[in-house]
Order: structure tokens, then C-alpha cells, then sequence
């Protein structure tokens, strides 16, 4: 990126929510789309990539359907009042039908060829109808679809709460206490309503998502309570009945009926999948410890995978028989982030909470998930109003070895549960392995820990710094004795300034300085020797952040502090060289360099200022890059670096500034769209399937398969034709020709490779006199591994041919061998 | 899918001595068998063939004792005065031994009569080739020889000091792990060991590689002579009290003497696992079962009560007091202890609270207890006064708590007493006022390897 003066934009850099909405299959199966933010994205049910990023909408995507007059084609709707038609396969937009109205669901219909419904509100924002919308035909790229027919009012906007009967003959709908049932032939509503106030558990009962049998007549509806009622005959509203089944202890969070209708599958916050055969209470069959919430359950039209959503951001992909079989994982985003956002310096992913008791290795460049390490090491159980122990600190060392992390769990009145775990680097294992674990490192929380950055440092430093008015420096010792070599963490020395709460501590860049804030005092620390050096005190607040300059500013500290003062302070003179009043929510230093950026925080929006510690102007500034608080920001190195020249856009040439928002969007400041970043990896994989493909899978693999298309010779026309080994004569001579009158594989090896080399002109079926012809331009080049190759033949079916002979062999001697050894030799073999 | 984590039991680190294979090698004898002499054992020493006889040495007697006999198999009584240092000599038919009178007799084991007498000074008699001098500092005990002569090991004061001789006496490495002088020394058979002896009742066991002490043995008098019988089965201990004490190792744990039940024979482990995938069959694995704890197999079906139950036994409570609170944190976290806890009878109740009288007061336990203990309280106070066992239950409990009550403020009494000292010291030294770590602190640090 030469051109410095492209001007620098704020965003979105993956993440998105996978879980919106209920993932799609496609007709057969192999691919499965789901919204993510203002993209559709296409994965491979079988590889898990992402093979298809669809991108055109301008606001949240909220439905996606398939074209059910064309599998494959799919439709999508979003806040942008725009419904779109897409070619999946190549991720091209057909067509853009503009309703204008906000749209929150998309639903459609084979029978209803040119009609879809979609969920809109009127004019009250809380109000939502399910209308009909004419898309016209037409051949432009762009339409207008304002025939909008209404269909049923005042339902809930989540599509869960929206179902539609088998042959589309009714659409029942769930609110509060109603399921409404509107026969689209009859035109008429049936309501039926729930006892809401009677019951001791009020409230209770209320429905939360609605699933129809895709053959006979018959609603299951899921409820607040965990109950799930099947109702049938619910035509009339007098007749109508309901059976009652119950499993779950908490709300049913959705409801899915198979294919063929044999087994409803439901799914809520005990992350268990459960399957109803036969929609009885006996027949269950369960998928436990799913991970986390399931969101939404869908099923495949082929009906052999089911999908379930989760609260984490995780698609899991289900077969059948409930073995899963892929999971795609995004960023998990159902927690708070307390651990803010770390740079694991061997992967450079982004490292953050995850799961629950989890820390997640987020790849920034793939847009995915590496893995997750548990750290809590306890089975996850998922109920209402229980305090789990949460991952609340965490802390690379500079070069990766190390890593510490603090869990805690406070009940309401018991004592505060405190642990420290430090975790060691396996280069073996390719993983961290707990090392040293410290129960109740402090009497009260842990407010920052750091470790020792400096390059040198033999021994690995790490300060916790707490509320109970105490900073402790841990280092790493040796354990071992004669039986084993061991390493441990211990305690070194224990610190303290006037009782004041330890809010924050920081190392400097070299290892030599050590600053600790307590309250309104910042202290500087000797690390050597451990003795308090200065003291600062500003007395505007509480300090917030605090962090070392680095490179030619490492005499400056920098300080900020609740009332909204950032302060610098010179380390060699030991007094302030200036400060500014902004009210600061994250100050990042880089690592690589000496800037050092700042977000301040206002009503209107976050600002961002990037400067460097010597001098009190900062060197860019971006205003409003966001309009939510921004919680936590971090400096990504770059791999390559980039080069801007102009002064303002200097700091992004090492590295890359993320940012996290308090509605968990990851937002980073670039020239280029994130598209651009994430084409090219997901483009190489777009070859015809997303399966692997290998030169054995081309040999062995696509054989195989034509072996089994001779016996289901219907499934022959969707496949992608691709060079068949039949059509390749080498191949067929070395697959039918007995081994034993084979000439030797060293001479084989070439001849086949040639015909690989061949294999992408070969694809109408040619004769055999071709076969011929072809056969001898290419031995005419070297016609001694031809003669090799007729002596061979030759000694195996005539053996009383001198060798002399063969050696002047004329060219039409040599075409009559040719059709010696076309002759079957097989008999040879019975004798 | 993730399988089932079972519950993390809270480890500890165990207090005293660690385990190790040198602590279960040097712990592995019987209760000693002791002997009294007439004086002070200044020697012992065992013969280097079978049948392994000693010699003792104690005032003017020399005892010849059997392996496992307590009373001597010969005595040798005719020296005019204190006698030193009995030694067998290799072929174990003679022994030399010195005398306070200056003299060295040679015996023949199987006489009375001593065979020769060595009188006048050691001059005439023994060369001494005086190669080379070493400094020990303190007046030497005793000296040892390593088998392969190499090292020199001597002792006295309370060091102990390892000398180089190919190097022509260099300290290799000096000893001080005793309170006082260093009386006798000695190698395991094995010579991976080296044994010393001193006054002040200590026996230390070094490891000759690292010169570290791997275990250490106590005794009822200062020791004046130690010796290792072959493959270390007997150590014999003389003391200034002229009491011998002789510890037999124990005999290897006996070979069931029934005779085994026939184990399955090995191609039914192996059956069907050598079966090679033909072309058309599809693998299916089994998924591989991972062991679990029957606490576990019941956390895992939310069976709560019945884990409560299994880790209440005896056994478990006796044995493992840290797996029955590891089992009620986890419950705890889950937020069901008060329904595991609930619906007991008196037989159940008394036993959780047995439980809770025995462990309550332990530091480690009581965060975790004392809020089951509540509970329990809360639950059961309806029905207090119903059972006269579960109320003389409560009443223990109330009293083990007064008690720990008025102990705690005794605690933090000298916890201010102390303070206040501390800061006096460090008032002139810099603003900052270093904590101390307190004891139980320190106890809580658990490294894990």
C-alpha cells in the first residue's frame, strides 16, 4: 500500500454472529448457509470451511431461505427492506427485490411459486405482521416488490415463533399465551389460549417457538416451563387436543421436526439435543454436553443432517444417527470479556474468554477459531442463577512459554474462590500444560497481572497486583530433586503501599522498573532489589491505566485516571512532563513501536488519538470511530509490514489496531474492506466440491466412485464430470492387463505419468484407433523405451523371438506387434 | 461433543516427610530388636559371607551375634581393658581388634584364646604409607573408603566431608546436616548410599550422586557405630547407652499362596483387534471409556444424593477426608448441596455430621464446611429435639466451634503482638511495610508437576 493518503476507515473485521438465525442446508446437503451480520456465509458440511462469503446486503441479514422452484438458488432478507436471490454455487447476486419495509424473517413456498412472507413492523415499533410479498417477474437486476398481502397480525418477530403446515395449507404462530393457526384456504384464524394466570408458576406457560409436522396435522409448541404440547384437530377450536411432553427443565429454545416427521428434535439450555421418536415420552434419545445453549435446531431437506446453533457462535452439524460430524465456530461472544484482548505471541491470534472457563485462540487473518484451552477443568453446568466460576485474568509471557490465568467465583455470602493457574508451553504436545496451580493467591481480587517482558530475563517474573492492598511477585524456581526435574512458582516478595488497594502494574520495557498503582499513587519498584523508588500521586482519582513508553520514550510513564486526566511522567526526573484532560477508556501501547493509542469515551461516541509519550500532540486522531463504549483495544503485529509514508498513518505500519465495543463487535482501522483481506484464501478453495483433492483422489478416489454410479447410474448427471480413468488409455492397459505380462513398474511409471499430463484433453470417449495413434506420436520421441517395451511384450507371448530381430524391427513390423499386443493374452494365465 | 470432566479433587500438599523411594526403601524394616551390652557399642561390624554374623564391640567384650539370634553366639571377654574396633577379616576366620592397653589381638573365630598379639607401637606393625594429608578441621571420627577407592569419606565434628584422592585429596564436599559430631559412617551395599551416624541420634542417609540427604532415621541415644548388613537387610545401631539396636528388613510382601485364579488367556484381549479392514468393510470405533469414579458416574446422572452417600462412608471419609469435600464444593457449585443435604434420617444425618465434627476445624476444610454446616442447620432446625442422637451431635458441634472460636482470637492475639514488633523494626528502614506471609498461606501453595 504505497498510497498513504487513502484515507484510513474503521472495520468490521469478522466475528459476526454465526447463530442469528436458524442455519440452512442446501437440497443435497453439502453445503450449509447461515447469517453472519450484514453476510451470508456458505460452508462445507463435510470440511467445515467457508467456501462462499455473500455479500450485498447493507444491514443485519435476518432470513435466509432456499428457492424451493430452484435448489439452487437461495433467498435473504435484511434490515435493508431488500430481498435477494443468489446463485450459492458461485456466490453470485441474481436478483434484488426492494420491499422497504424493515424485514425480519423470510419464509417460502413451492406452492406459493412467486409469493414469499416475510415479517414486518408496522408503524409501532413493538407490532409485527406476517405479510405475503409478489415478487415480479422481471429480468432486471433490480425490482421493486411492493405487492404486499397481509396474512396474519400481531406475532412475535422471531422466526421461531412462526411455523408453516404440511403443503402450507395453515401458518401457526405463537405469542405470550396464543397459538394462532390461520388457514390460508379457509382464511379464517383459530386461536387457542393457555391458562396464564391460574396456575401457581405463572407466566410459565408461555410459548416460545412453534414446529409443524411436515405430514399429518399436528403443532408442537415449546414452552417457558420446558414442556413441549402437540396439538392435533386443531381445526376446530372447541375439538382440539394436546399431549404434553416433558424433558427439559427450562425453556424450550427450539423445535425441529425430521424430514419424514418421525421424531421431533428439541433443544434449550441444558445444551442437550433431545430426539422424540415417534412424538412419545419413552422414545428419547439424547446428544448431551453440546457445550452451550442451543439457539436453533434445523434439519437438512435430504434428512440426513440435523444442525444446531448455540449461544457460544458454533454451528454443530449433526448426523443423523446423532453423532456429530462438523463444527464451525466463530468467535465466541456469549460472555463478558474479562480478560480483555491478548496477542498469544507464538500464533499472533487474538486471544480472549470463550466458552465458559475457556480461553479461545482466535486466527484474525482466517476469520476462525484455532482452539480453546480450558482452563476451569469442570464439567459446565448450565441452569439459571448459578454463579459459575469465571476466567477473570490472563497473561502471555513476552516469548509465549508462559501463561497465567486467574479464575474466581464469589457467592453471595461464603468466602471469595480464588485460583491462579500457570500453564507451560509444550513444544512436544503443541499445547500449554498446567504447571503450577496457587489457591487463593490473594484475600481479595485480582485487579491486573503482568509479566516481566524484558528480553534477557533468565528468570520469568510475574506480579499479581489485588484489592486486599498487596502486589506479589511470583517467580519461576527450581523443584526438582533427585527423583525429577521439576519447575515451580513461588512467591518471591510481597508489597504494599499504605494499605491502598493495588489497582494496576506494569513492567518496564527492559524488566529494570516496576510500577504499581495504588488508588491515586503510582509506585515505582526497583525489580532487583525490590525497593520503592518514587511515588507519583496526581490526586485526580483513582488510576485507571498505566503503561510504560517504549523504544526512545521509555523514560515516560503514562497514567490515566478516573476523573479524566492522562498524565506523563518522567522517569530520569522523576515529575510530570504533561498531562491532558480526556476522559480515557483504553490506552494500548504498541509494541513495536513507541505510539500508544488512546480511545476517550463520550456521549456521542468513541474517539480514538494516537501519540507518542515525548510529546503532548497527538499524531492522529480519529473521531467517532464507534458509537458504543469501547471496552478493550490491542495492538496486533503485522506479518508484513505495511508502509505509509505520511506521518499521520504511521503507526498502523507495524501494526494493527483492534477493538473491542461493549456489544462484543471486534472493529479494526483499515484502508481496505475486510472482503479484500479474506478473499484470496477462500477463493483457492471454490475447486468443484470443497472436498480434498489429491492426485490419489483423482486416481483411486473418482473410480471408486464410478464404480458405484454404475449401479445408481440417476445420480450421474449433477456430478461435475472430471477426467474419468477410463477415458485414459495407460490407465485401463495397467488396471486390465494381467500383472504378470506387465512390463516392469520403473518403465510403467513414466507411461503413466504421461498419461496424467494427458488426462484434461481426454474428456469425449475416444476410439481405440486413436488410442493408437496417439499412443505412437508419443513413442515416436523415444523410441527405445517403445523397443524396451516390445521386447517386454515379446518375451512374454512369443519367447522363441531372437533379441537380434527385435532391433530392427521396420514400422510396420512394429504396428503388427502393436496388435499382438492388443490380442488377449489372458488365456496364458489358465494354463 | 465434550465428554464428562470428572470433579477435580482439591489436592494437598502432604505434610512432613515426602514420599519417596528412598523413604519407602528406609522405612521398609521391622520395629528394631534391641540388645543391651555391658558398655558403650563402639563398633559394629558384619561379616562380608554368609551367614552374615556381627561382631560387636562394647567395653572389653567382643560379642559375635547371628543374624537373628539376640543373644551371642561367642563372646571374646579377655582383654584387660576397653577393647576397640572388632573387625572380621574377608574370609571371616579371623578377627583383629585393639585394645585400650595399646595392643592389637588377632582372633580366631572359633578359639577362645586370642592367636597372636600385636603389642608396642603401631610403628613395627602396620605401615602407615603416607601419601597424602587432608585437613578435616575437626578431630576425625571415622574415615571410609569407596569400594572403587577413589573418594575418601571422613567425619568428624559435625561435618562430614567427601575427599577426591585421584586428585590428590581435593574436598569434593562438605556435610553438615547434623547437630552434632558425626560418630560413624557407612556405605549401602549398593553404594548408592552413604550412611552416617552421630550424636545427635540421627542416622542420614546421602545419596552419593547429589550429596543430599534422602531420609533420616531417629534413636533413643547418641550413636556411637552403625554398620549395614549384605543387600542392607539389617542395620545395626550401637548407642552410648550400650543398647544395640537391630532392625531386620521386612520380607518382601508374600506371594499369594493360593494359587491364582486363571486369568483369560491373552488371545481374548486380542480377539478381533488384529482383524485387518478388508476393501468393502467400514470401521466403526468404539468410543474408548474413560474410567470414572462411582461419585462421578453419579454426578454425571445428577444422582446428587447418591454421591453425597458414596463419599460419606466410612472408608472414604476415614481415608480420604479431601475427596468428600471436594465432592460438597462441587455440589456447591452446582447449586444443590441444600437438596443432597436434605430429607436424611437419623442414621444419615448422624453420619454427615460425624463428618462435619471431625473435619470442621481443619483449615483447609472449613471454608467449604462451615457453609455445608449451615445449611444443615437451616434444614434440620425444624426437627431438632426429635432424636437424642443427632441433638448430642449438635451439641459436640457448638462446643468444636466455641473452641475453635476462642483459639482463633488467641491466634490473631499474637498475630497483633507480632505486627506490632515488625513494624517497630521496620519504622526507620522506608515508608513501605513489608507483610509477612503468614503460616497458613504458605500451606496452601500447591505445585503440581
Amino acid at each position: 500500500m504505497v498510497e498513504g493518503e487513502e484515507s484510513v476507515r474503521v472495520v468490521h473485521c469478522g466475528g459476526s454472529a454465526l447463530n442469528f438465525r436458524r442455519a440452512a442446508f442446501s437440497a443435497d446437503s453439502r453445503y450449509l448457509f447461515c447469517v453472519s451480520g450484514d453476510f451470508i456465509k456458505v460452508y462445507s458440511t463435510a470440511t467445515e470451511e467457508c467456501v462462499h462469503i455473500l455479500q450485498g446486503h447493507r444491514n443485519l441479514v435476518t432470513g435466509i431461505h432456499l428457492n424451493p422452484n430452484n435448489h439452487l438458488q437461495l433467498y435473504s432478507c435484511s434490515f435493508d427492506g431488500t430481498i435477494k436471490l443468489w446463485d450459492y454455487l458461485d456466490g453470485i447476486l441474481i436478483k434484488t427485490f426492494i420491499v422497504g419495509h424493515k424485514l425480519h424473517t423470510l419464509f417460502t413456498f413451492a406452492h406459493a411459486e412467486d409469493s414469499v412472507y416475510v415479517i414486518t413492523n408496522k408503524e409501532e415499533p413493538d407490532v409485527f405482521q406476517l405479510v405475503s410479498v409478489k415478487l415480479p417477474k422481471s429480468s432486471s437486476q433490480e425490482v421493486q416488490a411492493k405487492e404486499v398481502s397481509f396474512v396474519l397480525d400481531y406475532i412475535n418477530q422471531s422466526p421461531k415463533c412462526i411455523a408453516f403446515g404440511s403443503e402450507g395449507e395453515y401458518v401457526a404462530a405463537v405469542r405470550d399465551f396464543y397459538l394462532s393457526v390461520y388457514f390460508f384456504k379457509k382464511k379464517t384464524t383459530s386461536k387457542f389460549t393457555l391458562p396464564s394466570t391460574k396456575t401457581k408458576k405463572r407466566s410459565k406457560n408461555t410459548f416460545t417457538c412453534v414446529a409443524c409436522h411436515p405430514k399429518e396435522d399436528c403443532i408442537a409448541s415449546g414452552h417457558m416451563d420446558g414442556k413441549i404440547r402437540l396439538w392435533r384437530n386443531f381445526d376446530d377450536e372447541r375439538k382440539y387436543t394436546y399431549t404434553c411432553l416433558h424433558w427439559h427443565h427450562d425453556m424450550v429454545m427450539d423445535l425441529a421436526f425430521s424430514v419424514t416427521g418421525t421424531s421431533l428434535l428439541s433443544g434449550g439450555r441444558e445444551c442437550v439435543l433431545v430426539e422424540w421418536r415417534d412424538a412419545t415420552e419413552k422414545n428419547k434419545e439424547f446428544l448431551p454436553r453440546l457445550g452451550s445453549t442451543i439457539e436453533h435446531i434445523s434439519v437438512s431437506p435430504a434428512g440426513d443432517l440435523f444442525c444446531t446453533s448455540h449461544s457460544d457462535n458454533k454451528i454443530m452439524v449433526i448426523h443423523r444417527n446423532l453423532e456429530t460430524s462438523a463444527v464451525i465456530q466463530g468467535l465466541v461472544k456469549d460472555r463478558s470479556i474479562s480478560t480483555g484482548l491478548m496477542v498469544d505471541p507464538r500464533t499472533k491470534a487474538l486471544v480472549l474468554n470463550g466458552k465458559p472457563g475457556h480461553l479461545q485462540f482466535y486466527s484474525l487473518q482466517s476469520d476462525k477459531q484455532l482452539y480453546n484451552l480450558d482452563i476451569i477443568q469442570q464439567e459446565y453446568i448450565n441452569d439459571t442463577g448459578l454463579i459459575q466460576i469465571e476466567l477473570a485474568k490472563a497473561a502471555f509471557n513476552c516469548s509465549g512459554k508462559w501463561l497465567a490465568t486467574v479464575e474466581q467465583r464469589k457467592e453471595r455470602e461464603s468466602e471469595l474462590e480464588l485460583q491462579m493457574k500457570l500453564w507451560n508451553y509444550n513444544k512436544k504436545t503443541q499445547g500449554f500444560v498446567l504447571n503450577t496451580k496457587i489457591a487463593m493467591p490473594h484475600d481479595d481480587h485480582i485487579t491486573a497481572l503482568c509479566f516481566c517482558n524484558a528480553e534477557k530475563a533468565e528468570n520469568p517474573t510475574l506480579v499479581t497486583a489485588s484489592k486486599d492492598g498487596r502486589f506479589k511477585v511470583w517467580i519461576l524456581t527450581d523443584d526438582s530433586d533427585i527423583y525429577r526435574k521439576a519447575v515451580g512458582w513461588t512467591c518471591d516478595f510481597v508489597g504494599s503501599y499504605h494499605k491502598f488497594q493495588a489497582t494496576n502494574c506494569c513492567f518496564s520495557e527492559d524488566g529494570s522498573l516496576l510500577a504499581v498503582s495504588f488508588e491515586e499513587t503510582v509506585t515505582v519498584w526497583d525489580s532487583e532489589t525490590w525497593e520503592l523508588r518514587c511515588t507519583f500521586c496526581q490526586r485526580a482519582g483513582k488510576i485507571k491505566h498505566l503503561c510504560f513508553g517504549k523504544l526512545t520514550c521509555s523514560k515516560y510513564l503514562l497514567g490515566t485516571t478516573e476523573q479524566g486526566i492522562l498524565c506523563c511522567w518522567n522517569l530520569l526526573s522523576c515529575s510530570l512532563e504533561w498531562s491532558a484532560k480526556f476522559m480515557v477508556s483504553v490506552l494500548e501501547p504498541d509494541p513495536t513501536s513507541e505510539h500508544i493509542a488512546a480511545v476517550s469515551q463520550s456521549p456521542v461516541g468513541a474517539d480514538l488519538f494516537v501519540f507518542k509519550p515525548s510529546e503532548p500532540r497527538p499524531l492522529y486522531i480519529q473521531k467517532s470511530i464507534c458509537r458504543e463504549e469501547v471496552q478493550w483495544g490491542v495492538f496486533v503485529p503485522r506479518d508484513v509490514p505495511e508502509s505509509f509514508t505520511s506521518e499521520a498513518h504511521q503507526w498502523l505500519n507495524r501494526s494493527q489496531f483492534y477493538f473491542l465495543t461493549k456489544s462484543q463487535s471486534l472493529l479494526t482501522f483499515s484502508t481496505k474492506s475486510p472482503e479484500e483481506k479474506l478473499t484470496p484464501t477462500s477463493k483457492q478453495l471454490l475447486a468443484e466440491e470443497s472436498l480434498p483433492i489429491t492426485p490419489f483422489y483423482f486416481i483411486l478416489g473418482k473410480h471408486r466412485q464410478q464404480q458405484k454410479e454404475h449401479l445408481n447410474e440417476t445420480l450421474k448427471e449433477e456430478r461435475v464430470q472430471l477426467p474419468l480413468t477410463e477415458n485414459i488409455p495407460a490407465i485401463n492397459e495397467l488396471l486390465h492387463t494381467p500383472a504378470h505380462v506387465l512390463p516392469s513398474a520403473s518403465f510403467l511409471c513414466s507411461l503413466f505419468v504421461d498419461s496424467l499430463l494427458l488426462s484434461h484433453g481426454t474428456h469425449s470417449t475416444e476410439g481405440i484407433p486413436d488410442d493408437v495413434d496417439m499412443e505412437e506420436e508419443i513413442n515416436s520421441d523415444d523410441s527405445d523405451e517403445e523397443k524396451d517395451l516390445a521386447e517386454e511384450t515379446q518375451h512374454a507371448a512369443i519367447t522363441d523371438l531372437g533379441e537380434d530381430i527385435i532391433h530392427q524391427l521396420s514400422k510396420s513390423e512394429e504396428r503388427e506387434l502393436r496388435k499382438l499386443r492388443k490380442v488377449d493374452y489372458s488365456w496364458i494365465a489358465d494354463l | 461433543m465434550a465428554s464428562y470432566k470428572p470433579v477435580a479433587i482439591q489436592t494437598y500438599p502432604v505434610l512432613g516427610e515426602k514420599v519417596t523411594q528412598d523413604t519407602l526403601y528406609w522405612n521398609n524394616y521391622k520395629t528394631p530388636v534391641q540388645i543391651k551390652e555391658f558398655g558403650a557399642v563402639s563398633k559394629v561390624d558384619f561379616s562380608p559371607q554368609p551367614p552374615y554374623n556381627y561382631a560387636v564391640t562394647a567395653s572389653s567384650r567382643i560379642h559375635i551375634y547371628g543374624r537373628f539370634s539376640q543373644e551371642p553366639i561367642k563372646t571374646f571377654s579377655r582383654f584387660k581393658d576397653t577393647a576397640y574396633c572388632a573387625t572380621f577379616r574377608h574370609d571371616v576366620q579371623l578377627l583383629v581388634a585393639g585394645s585400650e592397653d595399646g595392643r592389637v589381638q588377632l582372633l580366631d573365630i572359633h578359639e577362645r584364646a586370642p592367636l597372636r598379639q600385636f603389642e608396642g607401637s603401631y610403628d613395627h606393625t602396620v605401615k602407615i604409607k603416607n601419601v597424602f594429608c587432608v585437613k578435616h578441621g575437626q578431630a576425625v571420627e571415622s574415615v571410609l573408603l569407596f569400594p572403587s577407592g577413589g573418594l575418601l569419606v571422613s567425619s568428624g565434628g559435625r561435618y562430614v566431608k567427601v575427599w577426591d584422592m585421584l586428585k590428590g585429596g581435593q574436598l569434593l564436599v562438605s556435610l553438615k546436616n547434623h547437630h552434632k559430631t558425626v560418630t560413624c559412617l557407612c556405605l549401602s551395599s549398593s553404594g548408592q548410599r552413604l550412611l552416617s551416624g552421630s550424636l545427635d541420634r540421627k542416622v542420614k542417609v546421602y545419596s552419593t550422586a547429589s550429596y543430599k540427604v534422602v531420609h533420616s532415621f531417629d534413636y533413643t541415644a547418641s550413636i556411637l557405630s552403625l554398620a549395614l548388613a549384605h543387600e542392607d537387610e539389617t542395620i545395626v545401631v550401637g548407642m552410648t547407652n550400650g543398647i544395640l539396636s537391630v532392625k531386620h528388613r521386612k520380607s518382601e510382601a508374600k506371594k499369594d499362596s493360593l494359587p491364582r485364579r486363571r486369568r483369560p488367556a491373552y488371545r481374548t484381549f486380542i480377539k478381533g483387534k488384529n482383524y485387518m479392514k478388508q476393501r468393502d468393510d467400514i470401521l466403526i470405533n468404539r468410543p474408548t471409556k474413560k474410567h470414572l469414579e462411582w461419585y462421578d458416574k453419579d454426578l454425571k446422572n445428577f444422582r446428587i444424593s447418591k454421591a453425597l452417600d458414596r463419599v460419606l462412608e466410612p472408608n472414604c471419609v476415614i481415608k480420604t477426608p479431601e475427596v468428600t469435600v471436594s465432592i460438597i464444593k462441587e455440589l456447591n457449585r452446582r447449586g444443590v448441596l441444600a437438596n443432597a443435604l436434605a430429607g436424611r434420617d437419623e442414621k444419615e444425618i448422624t453420619r454427615v455430621l460425624n463428618f462435619l465434627i471431625r473435619n470442621l476445624s481443619q483449615p483447609r476444610f472449613a471454608p467449604v464446611l462451615i457453609n455445608a454446616a449451615e445449611i444443615i442447620i437451616d434444614i434440620y432446625l425444624p426437627v431438632i429435639g426429635q432424636s437424642p442422637v443427632v441433638d448430642k451431635k449438635f451439641i459436640v458441634l457448638q462446643g468444636l466451634i466455641e473452641k475453635e472460636i476462642d483459639y482463633q482470637r488467641e491466634l490473631l492475639e499474637t498475630l497483633g503482638m507480632m505486627d506490632m514488633l515488625f513494624a517497630s523494626m521496620t519504622r526507620n528502614e522506608s515508608t513501605c511495610v513489608l507483610e509477612h506471609t503468614p503460616v497458613d498461606f504458605l500451606e496452601s501453595k500447591k505445585i503440581e508437576s
